[in-house]
C-alpha cells in the first residue's frame, strides 16, 4: 500500500511520455525542494521565492550535464499539491527526463502513484467534489489500461523470469519462516550456509534485471522493426511520419551498418525501434546485392517488419513476388516475426482497390493498412496496430519489460532489502529480524508481480514440508 | 413475545461455555454487564477437547494478549499447569513463545470456580436451539425445554457443537464431543436470516491408559529448568513438573493404517468439510508425505494424577480397531490400552466475513459470533475472539463505541482483521506469519501493549495490573537511560569480545554500543561489567528484559513502528456502512462488489481486502468527501 498520507517526496513525469518537444517533472513533498537544488546547478533553490522560474543545468553525481532546464518552485500551501513544488521543464527525450527522474530517485524521492499528485491536492483541500470525482475516472481508467497491459507483458517469456523469481523468494522466505512458526516441528531446517547461497542467486537474478534497465539497452531492446520495400516506396516519408507524429525520437543511432538507420519511437508505454533499410530490388551490381542481402538479415533479425509500397507503381504481382522473396530470405533465420503492409501513396491514386493485393495466408484486411506517408494520412491507425500486434503478442516485447522506472525501482528496493538480509544472515541475525528485510523484498517485487500474501507463504510451508501434530 | 418470568432481562447472553464462551462471559461481566452463560452441561465448562495444553508458537502470545486486557485464560493455565516450556528461546525476542501442559480437569475446575466467583454472571444449563430476533436486532434466546431467556444482546460460541457428526472409520454419529450431543436449530434459524454457513472438519488422537505405556522406550522431553507463566499478574509458578515423552511412528505401522484407507471417512469421501492442513490426521500426512519413514509422536500427560495420555501427532478417523493394531508397533506401546479412538468431526460455521471488526454480525444487531463458528481453529484463537465479543456486546448496549485492536496492536487484531476481511478456507490457525508487525507484537510486551487500553475502556480489577504495567514502564526506560549514558572500558570487554568473535574496542565506549551487537548479550556484559551487574542488582528480570530488547533491536523496532504508523493512517479514515458503492463507477467491478459485501469500516481495512486495489483505495480516497 502506497497510497497514504506520508508526508514522503513524490517524483513523476506529468506530461504524457513522449508527447512533446518539452517534458515536465513534478516533484512535490516536504524535501521537493532540497532534492531538486542538489542537481540542479544555477540559482539555489532553497533560497528562492515561490512561484518562481530559474533557468539551470541538470548535472548527475560525476558532473555530467544530462540536460539545461527550467525549474518552476511553488512552495506549500500555493501550489497544486499544496506542498512543495518543483517542476523542472526539460527538453523531452525520454533518455533525459529518465535520467532526471533517476536522479530525483536517487535524491530520496518515491515514484508518484497514478494520480496521486491529484490525490494530494485533493486530501490537501484544493479541489472540490467534482473535479475530484473526474480525477478518480482517470485514475481508474489509466489503471485499467495499463493493468492489461502489464498482465499480457506477464505472459511473455521475459516476465516468466520475474515468476520464478517471484517463486524463488516466497520458497525462500518459507524457508525462513518454517523456522520461526514451526521450530518444534519434526522437519529439517535449512542451514545458514544454503541459505546465504540462495539469496545471492536471487540477488544475482536481480542485478542482471536492474543492468538491462540501462538506457543503451532500453534501445538496443525495443520491438525491432523494420521498414521495407522498393526504394522509392516511401520508407524514409513513412519513418519520419512515425516520428514527427510523435516526436518521440529519443535519439538518432547512426545504424552499424552504413545501409541501415535506426530510430526508436514510443507508442503508449512500448519502445519500438525502427530500422530503415536500403530498398529491396533486383540486384544490379555487386554493392547493391550486398546493400540487399543486408537487408534480408536485418529482416531475418527483426521482430516486426513494416514493408512499404507504392501503389502508383506496385501490381499485386510484383508485390507478391518481392514479399515472398525478402521471406524466403529470411525463413532461416527467423520463425516468429510478424509483418505489416502499407499501401502507400494512396493520395496520388485514391480509386486503388486494397483488396487486389489481398493473397491468401499472407496479406489480408488484417495487416494491410493504406496510407499516405506524405499527407500523414492513416499513420494514427499504423500505431495502433503496431502497439496492437505486441500486446496481443506480448513474447515479441521479451526484453523490453524492465524500461520502466516503476519496476526499476521495486527491483531495485527489493535488491538492497536482499542485501540486508545476507548481512543479517552473515552476522547471525536471528530468523525474525531477517524476516522483517525478506517481507521488504516480497513487498517490492509484489508491486511488479502482485501482492505476495501470506497464504502464499503458508501454502509453500504445508507442500513442502510435514507440518502438524 | 413471551418471555419467561424466571429471568431477568440480561445484558448479555453467551451461548456456549467452551474457551470463547468463558472468556466472552467474564470480559462482559467485568465490564459491567449481567451475563448469563448458558451451556448442555455445567460439568464440561471450559473443556479442553482437543489437547491438554495452551499456548506455543503465536498462540502463547495471544494468551498473554488475553491476560493482558483482563482475561482468564493466563490465569486458569497458570494454576493447572504440570509443564512449561518457551518455544523458540534460540531466536528472536519476538518468536519466544510460551506453552504449557495443563492438567484438563483442574483446568476445567478452576474455569468453572472463577465464573462462579463472580456475582455478574448467572448460569443456565441447556441447549439453547433458536435465538429470540426482533426488528433486526437479537433480544434473546430460546431454549430446548421452550423457554425464552431475554437480552440485550446475544454471542454465539457453539465450537464444534452445531450440527456436529462424529466420525470413526465407516461409524458417524452426531455428537459435538465425544460422548456429547450436537446442538441443533441454530444454524437452520441463523441460514433462514439470511446467514451463509459452511461445514469445517477438525480431528483428535486416541487417548490410552498410561499404566500400559513403557515409557522406557521414548526420549523424555522435560520443561524448562526455569519455568516461567502466562499471567501478568501474581500467579504461581511451578516447583514440580510432568515430563512428556516423544516416540515415533514407523514403516510398520504405516502399512498397517494404509489397511484402513478404504474405510477413512476422509478419503472415501464422506468427510466434506474442510480439515486444517497444519494438523493434519497421520493417514493424512502418510499420504501427503510418503517419503517419510516415520513422525514423531508427543505422549502428554492429561493431568498431575490422571493415568489418561493424550497421543499428540496421531490424529485419526480411521476405523479404532486400524488404529488400535497400529498403535500397538509404536515404540512404547506395544502393550497399549486404549481409553478412546481418535476421531474426526464435522460442524458447522459461518464465514466470518459476515461479521464487522467488533465480531457483531452485520445481518442481525447485537448477535455477536466467536470462536470456532467463524471457522477457526485453537482455545486460544476462540479464547481471545470470546473476549473481544464479550467485551463489544457490552459496548453495543451500552451505545458506545466498538472496541477494535489494529494489527499493530495485537495478534487478536490479526486474528480479526483476518477473519472478516479475507475469511477462511481451512480452520484458521494463528501463526507469527500472518502479523506484519511481529517485531512490536511480542509475549513479553502484550501488557504494556493492552493493559492501558482495557482499562482505558473500563475493564474492572485493572489496578494492579495497570500498576504494574507502570512499574515495569519505568525500569525498562531507568536501564536504558543507565546503557545510554555508562560507559565500558576495552581492559573489562576486550576479553569478552573476541571470545564471542566480534572485533575489541579501542577506547571507552557507551554500554548501549556493545549491546547492540549481535553476538553480545545483557547476561554476558553484566559478568564482566562490575557497574552495570550492581545498577541492575534493583530491577526485576522481565524489566531487564524489556529493557534489552528495547536497546539491541532499537533499529527494527523504529523501522517496524514507522511501517505500521503508516499502515494506521489509512486506519484513521472511516468509512461508514452506509457508503453506495454500486454508485461509484470508477471503482473496478470486483472491488464494488467485495466492497459491497463487506462494509469495510476504515480505508485500511478496504485496502486489505482481496480485489480491492491500490486504485480503487485512490478512488475511494476521493470519494470520501461525500
Amino acid at each position: 500500500m502506497t497510497n497514504s498520507f506520508s508526508p514522503d517526496t513524490i517524483v513523476a513525469l506529468s506530461t504524457p511520455p513522449g508527447q512533446g518537444a518539452i517534458g515536465v517533472i513534478r516533484v512535490s513533498g516536504p524535501r521537493a525542494i532540497e532534492i531538486v537544488d542538489y542537481f540542479f546547478k544555477g540559482r539555489n533553490l532553497e533560497k528562492v521565492e515561490g512561484n518562481t522560474v530559474h533557468y539551470g543545468k541538470v548535472e548527475d553525481e560525476s558532473g555530467r550535464v544530462i540536460d539545461e532546464c527550467v525549474a518552476t518552485v511553488f512552495k506549500a500551501p500555493k501550489s497544486y499539491t499544496r506542498e512543495d513544488v518543483v517542476e523542472l521543464s526539460c527538453h523531452g527525450s525520454p533518455y533525459i527526463l529518465e535520467q532526471v527522474i533517476q536522479l530525483c530517485l536517487r535524491g530520496g524521492c518515491r515514484l508518484a502513484d497514478r494520480g496521486e499528485f491529484t490525490l494530494r491536492a485533493f486530501l490537501n483541500g484544493q479541489m472540490d467534489l467534482s473535479q475530484a470525482e473526474a480525477v478518480a475516472d482517470l485514475i481508474a481508467s489509466e489503471s485499467e489500461a495499463s493493468h492489461e497491459l502489464a498482465i499480457k507483458q506477464m505472459r511473455g517469456g521475459f516476465s516468466q523470469e520475474i515468476q520464478e523469481l517471484r517463486q524463488e523468494l516466497i520458497d525462500f522466505a518459507a524457508l525462513i519462516e518454517l523456522e520461526l512458526d514451526f521450530g518444534e516441528e519434526d522437519v529439517e531446517f535449512a542451514d545458514r550456509g544454503k541459505l546465504e547461497a540462495l539469496v545471492e542467486k536471487i540477488k544475482s537474478v536481480i542485478k542482471r534485471l536492474l543492468d538491462s534497465f540501462h538506457l543503451g539497452n532500453v534501445l538496443k531492446n525495443g520491438v525491432a522493426t523494420v521498414i521495407a520495400g522498393r526504394p522509392n516506396a516511401g520508407k524514409s516519408t513513412l519513418l519520419n511520419a512515425l516520428l514527427n507524429e510523435e516526436r518521440a525520437i529519443v535519439s538518432e543511432i547512426a545504424g552499424t551498418t552504413r545501409d541501415t538507420v535506426e530510430e526508436s519511437l514510443n507508442i503508449n508505454g512500448i519502445h519500438f525501434r525502427l530500422i530503415d533499410t536500403a530498398g529491396i530490388r533486383k540486384a544490379q551490381d555487386e554493392i547493391e546485392r550486398i546493400g540487399v542481402e543486408r537487408t534480408i538479415a536485418k529482416i531475418a533479425q527483426s521482430t516486426l517488419v513494416i514493408y512499404l509500397f507504392d501503389v502508383t507503381e506496385t501490381k499485386p504481382e510484383d508485390l507478391w513476388s518481392d514479399v515472398e522473396r525478402f521471406l524466403e530470405g529470411s525463413k532461416v533465420l527467423t520463425a516468429k516475426s510478424k509483418q505489416i503492409y502499407v499501401a502507400n501513396k494512396m493520395d496520388l491514386n485514391p480509386y486503388i482497390k486494397p483488396e487486389e493485393y489481398y493473397k491468401e495466408g499472407l496479406i489480408s484486411s488484417e495487416n494491410l493498412i493504406t496510407a499516405s506517408a506524405k499527407n500523414k494520412m492513416n499513420i494514427e491507425y499504423l500505431k495502433e496496430k503496431l502497439h496492437q500486434l505486441v500486446v496481443d503478442d506480448p513474447s515479441l516485447m521479451d526484453q523490453t519489460i524492465v524500461t520502466n522506472s516503476r519496476h526499476f525501482e521495486a527491483l531495485n528496493n527489493a535488491y538492497e532489502a536482499l542485501d540486508r538480509v545476507l548481512n543479517g544472515l552473515q552476522s547471525g541475525m536471528t530468523g525474525d529480524f531477517i524476516a522483517m528485510d525478506i517481507r521488504q523484498a516480497l513487498h517490492h517485487l509484489g508491486l511488479i508481480t502482485g501482492e505476495i500474501h501470506t497464504d502464499d507463504l503458508l501454502d509453500s510451508i504445508f507442500t513442502r514440508f510435514c507440518i502438524g501434530k | 413475545m413471551y418471555f419467561c418470568a424466571m429471568f431477568p432481562e440480561y445484558d448479555v447472553i453467551v451461548v456456549g461455555a467452551g474457551h470463547a464462551g468463558c472468556e466472552a462471559a467474564v470480559a462482559a461481566a467485568n465490564m459491567g454487564s449481567k451475563v448469563m452463560l448458558a451451556t448442555m452441561n455445567m460439568n464440561t465448562i471450559a473443556q479442553m477437547s482437543c489437547n491438554p495444553a495452551m499456548g506455543g508458537v503465536a498462540k502463547g502470545q495471544i494468551v498473554r494478549e488475553i491476560d493482558a486486557l483482563g482475561g482468564y485464560s493466563g490465569i486458569v493455565t497458570d494454576h493447572t499447569m504440570i509443564q512449561f516450556r518457551m518455544l523458540n528461546k534460540s531466536k528472536g525476542p519476538a518468536m519466544w513463545s510460551p506453552r504449557a501442559q495443563s492438567d484438563r480437569m483442574m483446568f476445567a475446575e478452576k474455569w468453572r470456580l472463577m465464573l462462579e466467583a463472580n456475582q455478574n454472571i448467572d448460569f443456565w444449563q441447556e441447549m439453547i436451539v433458536g435465538l429470540v430476533v426482533k426488528d433486526g436486532r437479537a433480544v434473546g434466546v430460546k431454549t430446548g425445554i421452550g423457554l425464552e431467556i431475554p437480552a440485550k444482546s446475544v454471542v454465539l460460541t457453539n465450537g464444534t457443537f452445531l450440527n456436529g457428526l462424529i466420525h470413526i472409520g465407516d461409524k458417524n454419529f452426531g455428537g459435538g464431543r465425544a460422548g456429547e450431543r450436537a446442538a441443533t436449530g441454530i444454524t437452520a434459524q441463523l441460514e433462514e436470516l439470511g446467514f451463509e454457513s459452511g461445514r469445517m472438519k477438525t480431528g483428535t488422537p486416541p487417548r490410552v491408559d498410561g499404566r500400559s505405556l513403557n515409557w522406557d522406550a521414548m526420549e523424555v522431553q522435560p520443561g524448562d529448568e526455569d519455568p516461567g507463566k502466562f499471567s501478568y499478574t501474581d500467579t504461581p509458578t511451578l516447583t514440580k513438573q510432568r515430563p512428556c515423552h516423544i516416540t515415533y511412528t514407523n514403516s510398520k505401522v504405516h502399512d498397517i493404517l494404509k489397511t484402513g484407507f478404504d474405510r477413512s471417512p476422509l478419503f472415501n469421501g464422506t468427510i466434506r468439510g474442510t480439515g486444517p492442513r497444519y494438523c493434519p490426521s497421520i493417514e493424512d500426512k502418510i499420504d501427503r508425505f510418503a517419503e517419510r519413514d516415520r513422525h514423531q509422536l508427543f505422549v502428554e500427560p492429561e493431568g498431575w494424577k490422571t493415568v489418561e495420555i493424550y497421543v499428540n501427532g496421531f490424529s485419526s478417523s480411521l476405523p479404532e480397531e486400524v488404529q488400535y493394531k497400529a498403535m500397538r508397533l509404536i515404540p512404547g506401546f506395544e502393550n497399549a490400552k486404549m481409553f478412546r479412538p481418535g476421531y474426526a468431526i464435522e460442524y458447522d460455521y459461518f464465514p466470518p466475513t459476515q461479521l464487522k471488526a467488533n465480531l457483531e454480525t452485520r445481518l442481525i444487531k447485537n448477535l455477536f459470533f466467536a470462536g470456532q463458528i467463524n471457522g477457526t481453529t485453537g482455545y486460544e484463537e476462540a479464547g481471545s475472539q470470546g473476549l473481544m465479543a464479550g467485551l463489544n456486546a457490552h459496548l453495543a448496549v451500552q451505545e458506545e463505541e466498538p472496541f477494535i485492536l489494529k494489527r499493530s496492536d495485537a495478534y487478536i487484531g490479526v486474528l480479526i482483521d483476518d477473519l472478516i476481511n479475507k475469511g477462511t478456507t481451512e480452520p484458521y490457525r494463528m501463526f507469527t506469519s500472518r502479523a506484519e508487525f511481529r517485531i512490536l507484537l511480542r509475549q513479553d510486551n502484550a501488557d504494556i501493549r493492552l493493559t492501558p487500553i482495557a482499562t482505558r475502556l473500563g475493564m474492572q480489577h485493572m489496578e494492579d495490573r495497570m500498576m504494574r504495567v507502570n512499574e515495569k514502564a519505568g525500569a525498562a526506560a531507568a536501564i536504558q537511560k543507565y546503557f545510554e549514558e555508562a560507559s565500558v572500558t576495552p581492559e573489562a570487554l576486550n576479553a569478552l569480545l573476541e571470545e564471542n568473535g566480534t572485533t575489541p574496542l579501542k577506547q571507552k565506549v557507551k554500554l548501549k554500543s556493545v549491546l547492540s551487537r549481535p553476538q553480545i548479550n545483557l547476561d554476558d556484559l553484566r559478568l564482566k561489567v562490575d557497574h552495570l551487574d550492581h545498577f541492575l542488582k534493583s530491577f526485576d528480570a522481565e524489566s531487564i528484559n524489556l529493557a534489552e530488547i528495547n536497546l539491541k533491536y532499537e533499529g527494527y523496532l523504529v523501522k517496524e513502528q514507522e511501517m505500521a504508523d503508516k499502515m494506521n493512517r489509512l486506519e484513521e479514515v472511516k468509512l461508514g456502512e452506509h457508503i453506495e458503492y454500486d454508485g461509484l463507477q470508477s471503482l473496478s467491478a470486483e472491488a464494488r462488489e467485495k466492497l459491497n459485501k463487506l462494509k469495510p469500516m476504515t480505508i485500511g481495512q478496504a485496502s486489505r481486502i482481496s480485489g480491492v486495489s491500490p486504485s480503487d483505495i485512490s478512488v475511494l480516497l476521493v470519494h470520501m468527501g461525500r
